[in-house]
């Protein structure tokens, strides 16, 4: 499933007497079926806002954002998400938590291939044995996990995540990159994968095309960069390949550049 | 600083509950674990009943020396006296005039109750519907913020009319009483979703049952419990005014009878009994939030 955006144009509106925000001006992507592409940027760049305005939670003030040729209109069912602080529900176990979502993208099929799916992704990410805990008595990283197999679970097309692995420590974050992938290409129909983040390994070590969000002149699309490395990638051997050295300093260079600018 | 050897004495010394551990570290002088430091449990408690003993008669103190200045005024002997002849027959039932005081309290609790169950009813939906949509707030909250300051025994008239029974009407003024405090902390509570649980239940597409069952219900509980406890509070208060107005039985009627009959002391053994009985109903819901709080996520 590809995705189309053509200058999508996006304001918050002012509190009181506040001025009203631009936080994305005149933004095109095209993201083709079966890609990962990560989008990157400093924060308050308005990626997250982007990722909300595909995901259907927010409403672009101008501008066309379509899937498959199909204007989106709202959330719906070829689209999952997985949230930056998790987002679990605090009540429900880990497995409540995956079943409710698997279920209420099939509404019409029975609850048994809900559960299936449920308890497929729960599996796949090892916290099977963890099912009937409540999200608050497992780790930040098993949380995570349990929202990605969620993400997983509704079966989507396309998965958008907002800056899923921030929060983690940098082994955790790096088990779950890989399932992650793993995920994405061995166990899922899942075909395309956009990802916010900032960080800039994280970035390249999942990517086919990285996409730099700017807030000068306007908040957008500054550059778009492909990722000239071979699938599948090992971590501890990326950092030598030629191509990654390249993209990594383009990157840097351009997210640097921001800071000397505003300060 | 301290020197930390009488410490490590003061811990090796404690008596050990169960069977003496092997020395599993080269000294066994050394503890390999140290328990941590406890006070005595039943110290602490003894000060904590020695100071609340202290506060009790400090109360009866000054009211012995009001009553010495106004004789009409029971002391607190008298009071005594009352509450354990009060205490002989809580349960006896002798027609409309000579009841006990448990059968009294136990109607009181009873129209408090039916009044209570009643505000909840209707107070957890509305409240329900009023966080949840913006029109049902705007439509429903004026009248809530209109009625609410209102004294619950204004409604007593209304009720009075209505269902043609004044013991009717007092469950009616305890209806009112419990209403607001249920409603309002209701729809607070359900109104304060997070947003990211809202844009979960968007992006998954849940249902109207499903959201208000996984996300709604759950998210209000805490606060729908803490509007019960308020209420509860509140209309014991009131079923006191509520049954002198009403009259004919219940502790607010023992209470102004004994007032008209001139038993001062009954009327202070009275507000005793309906102290222990607010303590109670109080504790009990305080036990409940406990017990929905523990299952409660630590963000």
């Amino acid at each position: 499933m590809s995705l189309q955006l053509l200058g999508v144009h996006k304001w918050f509106p002012g509190r009181r007497r506040a001025p009203s925000q631009e936080v994305l001006r005149g933004v095109d992507l095209t993201i083709e079926s079966g890609e990962f592409v990560s989008l990157i940027g400093h924060s308050g760049c308005g990626k997250s806002t982007l990722l909300n305005v595909i995901a259907g939670l927010l409403q672009a003030d101008g501008g066309r954002v379509a899937l498959d040729d199909q204007p989106v209109q709202g959330p719906g069912p070829d689209r999952a998400m997985v949230f930056q602080n998790y987002s679990l529900l605090p009540r429900l176990s880990l497995l409540a938590n995956v079943r409710e979502a698997a279920r209420a993208a099939q509404p019409d099929a029975p609850s048994a291939r809900g559960d299936e799916l449920a308890e497929r992704y729960l599996r796949a990410v090892g916290l099977w044995e963890h099912r009937q805990k409540r999200p608050h008595e497992v780790s930040g990283g098993m949380q995570q996990r349990t929202a990605v197999a969620r993400a997983f679970a509704v079966q989507p097309r396309i998965l958008l995540l907002d800056e899923p692995f921030g929060a983690l420590d940098a082994l955790t974050r790096a088990r779950l990159q890989l399932q992650l992938l793993d995920l994405w290409q061995n166990e899922s129909t899942t075909e395309t994968v956009l990802m916010v983040t900032h960080g800039i390994e994280e970035a390249i070590y999942l990517a086919d095309r990285i996409v730099v969000m700017g807030g000068e002149p306007g908040p957008s699309i500054v550059e778009e960069i492909p990722v000239p490395l071979s699938r599948p990638r090992d971590r501890a051997t990326l950092i030598d390949q030629s191509g990654y050295h390249t993209v990594y300093e383009h990157l840097m260079r351009l997210l640097t550049k921001d800071d000397v600018a505003a300060n | 600083m301290t020197a930390p050897a009488p410490e490590t004495t003061a811990v090796t010394e404690r008596p050990l509950t169960g069977p003496e551990p092997a020395p599993a570290g080269p000294n066994p002088e050394i503890p390999t674990s140290v328990p941590p430091p406890r006070r005595g449990r039943f110290r602490d408690l003894a000060t904590s009943v020695l100071f609340a003993l202290l506060g009790v008669g400090c109360l009866v103190a000054l009211w012995s020396l009001v009553a010495w200045r106004s004789p009409d005024l029971p002391t607190p002997i008298d009071a005594w006296r009352e509450f354990l002849d009060l205490m002989s027959s809580p349960f006896h039932d002798s027609g409309p005039n000579d009841k006990g005081i448990g059968v009294q309290l136990w109607i009181s609790i009873g129209r408090v109750f039916r009044g209570f169950a009643l505000a909840a009813l209707v107070g957890v939906p509305l409240g329900l519907l009023m966080g949840g949509s913006r029109r049902a707030w705007q439509a429903v909250n004026p009248v809530v913020q209109l009625l609410r300051p209102v004294s619950p025994l204004a409604w007593f008239p209304l009720g009075l009319v209505v269902l043609k029974d004044s013991p009717q009407a007092a469950v009616f003024v305890i209806f009112i009483t419990a209403l607001w405090p249920i409603v309002i902390n209701t729809a607070a509570g359900a109104a304060s979703i997070p947003t990211d649980q809202r844009n979960v239940a968007r992006v998954f597409r849940f249902g109207r049952v499903a959201y208000v069952r996984h996300v709604m219900i759950p998210h209000t509980l805490p606060s729908l419990i803490t509007g019960l406890r308020l209420s509860m509070g509140v209309a014991w208060m009131v079923i006191v005014a509520a049954e002198m107005l009403s009259g004919g039985s219940g502790i607010g009627f023992f209470v102004w009878d004994s007032y008209n009959g001139g038993n001062l002391s009954a009327v202070i053994a009275a507000i005793v009994f309906i102290g222990l009985v607010g303590v109670a109903l109080d504790s009990a819901f305080v036990r409940l939030g406990r017990r929905v709080s523990t299952q409660e996520a630590t963000p």
